[in-house]
């Protein structure tokens, strides 16, 4: 039983509750968290690999990857800081395209991002419409402090599974923990169950 | 979870408010006493929980600014005027209240005196609180590692542990203060928003090869990270922290 905070009312979001995680507050800001600094890579070093336990790798160039068929993505974000956003809008590649045709008895993915940043989730967790590389924000090229070019978009897990700067992802038959994930964080992050840190 | 899968969950601790402490004049520093802490590194961050009377509650994380070794927790809170959280903490709470914190959080901004140096943080505003549990675990050590704090404030009035600070100084720790907005009478320090330039005179360079924490707003880090890898060092070595505008 949570004590009670003498006087303290709270300003409670007008937010539909069904769409806010527990322990989240609404903002209209875009906060911006990076363990380091931002990276600058230019578009024509820039490429997207799938590798890993995979029959055959993967690569596009920028101009490759941007010639895929790519959706107009809605969404919910939710950060682990306890933000949440609603109603963000993106344009990306969905994980079903860059994935399609590919063989692999791989079960975990680990994206890889410029700056040496890494996460990892199940596969299941970014098919069927789950997740997207996405390049565009509100209608504008996605700006560097939050992940352009092009960054992971996985709105139904805490938004540092969705990383920022990635390069390509890798297929993998073991779940192996990333950066946050072997920093205190939860290996899953499901924000509705409140899956912050470990142990959660 | 390798490596991972002995830790329990994080309990939610109900934690006593011993005192609290004027910084600035919108800064407070909150002292905790947390039934069975279980410890803490430097840099490391809480979660707290607010209750209304209702069920209604929040939760936002603060940096710990204590040293570990210290036998209280010590939260310093910056008031946002349009914030739910920071201004009841700041003007609502009083000494013998009971409020909830969760932690501690975080594995990766944190240093620890045996990691070594030379250590060069940098600070903006209110983000020097998680430096400053750095500098203060330093000092407990009786670490004489060469460690620099380039802070920038608005003002003299508004520079957080400042008195602190000053007498830590000394024993390989040097504090260099910039002021944006206002400089008292007579002050010869910086005067601007922190800059390449400035950074270069500071020091250390990227041959010293100094471990780098940057915790500030997020323009702030921003700008001083983009200066660090100008000057050439290695962005594997800027850990950096940041704070949204809507962290209250």
């Amino acid at each position: 039983m949570s004590p009670i905070s003498r006087g303290f009312h709270g300003r409670r979001a007008a937010a539909d509750p069904t769409r806010v995680p527990p322990g989240q507050y609404v903002t209209p800001d875009f906060p911006v968290l990076s363990a380091g600094p931002t990276p600058h890579t230019p578009l024509d070093e820039w490429d997207f690999s799938i590798g890993g336990e995979v029959e055959e790798p993967r690569r596009w160039t920028w101009e490759e990857f941007r010639a895929l068929p790519s959706e107009d993505v809605t969404a919910d974000i939710h950060c682990v800081t306890k933000w949440s956003k609603l109603d963000t809008t993106w344009r990306g590649v969905s994980m079903d395209t860059l994935l399609e045709g590919i063989e692999t008895t791989a079960e975990y993915l680990a994206p890889f991002s410029d700056g040496g940043y890494t996460t990892n989730m199940p596969l299941e967790d970014v098919i069927d419409g789950k997740a997207w590389v996405a390049f565009d924000y509100g209608g504008e090229p996605l700006e560097p402090e939050h992940g352009g070019p092009a960054r992971m978009l996985v709105p139904h897990l805490y938004f540092w599974k969705s990383a920022k700067w990635v390069r390509g992802i890798r297929l993998q038959s073991t779940d192996e923990p990333g950066f946050w994930e072997t920093n205190g964080y939860h290996n899953h992050g499901d924000p509705w169950r409140e899956q912050r840190y470990w142990g959660d | 979870m390798a490596g991972t899968a002995v830790l329990g969950r994080l309990a939610w601790r109900v934690a006593d408010v011993i005192d609290l402490v004027p910084e600035t004049p919108r800064v407070k520093t909150i002292l905790f006493n947390v039934p069975d802490w279980p410890g803490h590194r430097a840099g490391q961050h809480v979660d707290i929980r607010l209750t209304a009377e209702d069920g209604y509650q929040a939760e936002r994380s603060y940096s710990i600014a204590s040293a570990p070794e210290t036998a209280h927790v010590e939260l310093t809170v910056e008031r946002l005027d349009d914030g739910e959280v920071s201004p009841y903490l700041t003007d609502e709470l009083r000494p013998g209240d009971q409020i909830e914190v969760r932690g501690p959080v975080g594995g990766y901004f944190v240093w620890e005196p045996s990691q070594g140096g030379p250590v060069l943080l940098i600070a903006g505003g209110s983000g020097v609180v998680p430096l400053m549990a750095m500098i203060r675990a330093r000092a407990a050590a009786g670490s004489s590692v060469k460690t620099r704090l380039l802070f920038s404030s608005r003002g003299w009035d508004d520079i957080i542990y400042r008195d602190e600070l000053e007498r830590l100084s000394g024993n390989g720790l040097s504090v260099l203060h910039t002021l944006t907005r206002s400089q008292p009478d007579g002050w010869d320090g910086y005067a601007r928003r922190i800059d390449a330039e400035m950074l270069a005179e500071v020091g250390p360079s990227s041959e010293e090869q100094p471990l780098i924490y940057v915790c500030g707003p997020t323009p702030f880090v921003e700008a001083v990270a983009e200066a660090l890898v100008h000057l050439g060092h290695d962005p594997r070595v800027i850990k950096t922290e940041r704070f949204g505008p809507t962290g209250g």
